[in-house]
């Protein structure tokens, strides 16, 4: 949470205040945002710094033993990093790439919300180490569609209102894409199987179900 | 999670030349392979396993499935759960290898899981995972919590005093009702050990989970040609509908002529320390006829050893009724 706070500081805030009436923003920057404040709050100045802006400055660069200089290629694009090799491609996405449509869950393989496609096929991003991908097409939810251009599935999630708190969505949507091509069967109780790797514990399984028939029937219109 | 050096090995005789420096190959290893990660990564997380040294293994050339001139089936130890389930020998085939491995898991675990990785699959015993609380297989001599405490999801069968933790894999059950052979090229050459020797029972050594020694590399497994006229299944019992480890599981191959069984083997999941073959039920069945009487005796000669803790004792019966309904439906002529 600290990082991320610094991180958000840095990367949402290089101007200062910048908050201005008539600007929508989203729903990350807002908590971003949010958690550097209530950080501010619970720390004090005097841990913090000051101000949000001047942790981060005072963030000591990324040292590791066994380090390992790692090249991924995300969502088509290349990416040299030098990295922890405990780092998990999860953690690599989020805290080195700031790519945070994926989400960390339960960290152990068991909830389905880090779920990225490798080379086309879905896997849990956090029992991965991201030094051994190299070389593979990594795709995350980033990757998948654009809000101007969503990708049919995402749509489908949006007019079957197939999720409530929304944590474990991109992870049901990389689940339910990768399940497109796979063999599943055509009933919803193969769909209820083939997706029994992804949590919800909101309950919006009917839902997720409907939607991801819909696209496999062609029923989706584009967004 | 401990940090480690991390090595991509470009071939089989330098990942087997750098694991074999390790001082043992079982619980406690300073040099890991590491393939899938879905066990190993999970359990660094935990910090119940801290190697100082992984070997990538994905890119050694053991992702090939092969069929055999004596029409059995070899199976690269890299080949992944989801390919090899989905493969077409193995469903024509091997069905109930198959059914085990679609059991297993979920669909993102079986897409990275691998054959060889799948045979070393450690024990979901809580207090195994559990760095905080004493266990033998982890810690050998700081005794079983799990034996006075929560063991409803442990072992009925191949126990002993110092162990009670289940093999969790599903493949295994269905590899031992197929009599595989695992294949091994390590330090002193290659070796091939039938699955029923590959684990070992926990008696005073509960650590040692298999004859894995350091540098032993797991290559390929192989399936003996398919008895004529088979049919096999693969029924898993759990708390879930998916996605849940067996509380009881069978599998069976079966092959019957005019009504009776002429061949038959048996294995059971969920209730044993290694993948539990039961040459007992199989000679309560072979020569009898295919009836509900024959399929109980079978099940009871499975279960006669069978010693339950204090909160699994409900284990008994539900195997004994797994083993029977699996028997009937593989029977049951279509």
């Amino acid at each position: 949470m600290d990082s991320e706070s610094e991180r958000s500081a840095s990367s949402d805030q290089p101007t200062g205040n910048r908050k201005s009436f008539g600007r929508p923003e989203t729903r990350r920057q807002f908590l971003k945002q949010f958690t550097v404040t209530s950080a501010a709050l619970t720390l004090g100045p005097q841990l913090i710094g000051g101000s949000s802006a001047s942790a981060a400055e005072k963030t000591a660069p990324v040292t590791a033993e066994n380090a390992v200089d790692v090249r991924l290629k995300i969502n088509g694009k290349d990416y040299a990093l030098k990295l922890d090799p405990r780092t998990t491609l999860l953690d690599c996405l989020r805290e080195h790439l700031h790519l945070t449509g994926s989400k960390k869950g339960c960290d152990h393989g068991q909830c389905g919300a880090c779920t990225v496609h490798i080379n086309g096929r879905r896997m849990n991003s956090c029992l991965i180490f991201a030094a051994m991908h190299e070389g593979d097409e990594i795709t995350t939810i980033e990757g998948l569609g654009q809000p101007e251009n969503l990708h049919p599935m995402q749509a489908a999630f949006l007019s079957h209102d197939a999720y409530q708190c929304g944590y474990c969505t991109s992870g049901q949507i990389m689940s339910a894409t990768a399940l497109l091509k796979e063999p599943c069967g055509p009933d919803d109780a193969d769909v209820k199987e083939c997706m029994s790797g992804n949590i919800c514990r909101c309950g919006a399984y009917p839902n997720i179900v409907a939607a991801i028939q819909s696209v496999r029937q062609n029923k989706e219109k584009p967004a | 999670m401990k940090t480690f050096q991390l090595t991509r090995a470009n071939d089989n005789e330098q990942a087997i030349a750098a694991a074999a420096k390790s001082k043992t190959a079982q619980q406690g290893a300073d040099v890991r392979f590491i393939a899938g990660g879905t066990t190993l990564i999970d359990l660094m997380k935990l910090n119940v396993e801290t190697p100082q040294k992984l070997l990538d293994v994905t890119h050694l050339p053991l992702s090939k499935i092969d069929n055999l001139p004596d029409g059995g089936l070899s199976i690269g130890a890299m080949v992944r759960n989801s390919d090899l389930a989905h493969h077409p020998a193995v469903q024509k085939n091997y069905r109930v290898l198959s059914e085990a491995l679609l059991s297993g898991a979920t669909v993102q675990l079986r897409n990275m899981a691998t054959t060889g990785g799948n045979l070393l699959q450690r024990t979901r015993c809580m207090y195994f995972r559990d760095t905080a609380m004493p266990c033998n297989k982890r810690e050998p001599g700081s005794g079983c919590a799990a034996i006075t405490g929560i063991n409803r999801g442990l072992a009925i069968l191949g126990t002993s005093e110092h162990c009670i933790a289940t093999n969790p894999s599903d493949m295994n059950v269905a590899l031992a009702a197929l009599e595989a052979t695992i294949h091994i090229r390590g330090a002193k050459g290659e070796r091939s050990v039938p699955i029923g020797d590959f684990h070992l029972l926990p008696g005073n050594t509960p650590h040692r989970e298999t004859v894995l020694e350091p540098g032993d590399l797991i290559t390929h497994v192989t399936l003996p040609p398919p008895a004529p006229g088979n049919r096999s299944l693969y029924l898993k019992l759990r708390d879930r509908a998916s996605y849940e480890f067996a509380l009881a599981s069978a599998a069976v191959v079966v092959t019957t002529a005019g009504g009776k069984i002429t061949r038959a083997r048996v294995a059971l999941g969920g209730v044993g320390t290694k993948p539990w073959r039961s040459p007992e039920a199989e000679a309560e069945l072979t020569n009898q006829s295919a009836t509900d009487d024959v399929f109980r005796k079978a099940a009871d000669a499975a279960l006669r050893n069978a010693k339950p803790q204090s909160q699994n004792g409900f284990k008994v019966e539900l195997a004994k009724r797994c083993l029977v309904h699996a028997l009937k439906t593989v029977t049951q002529t279509a």
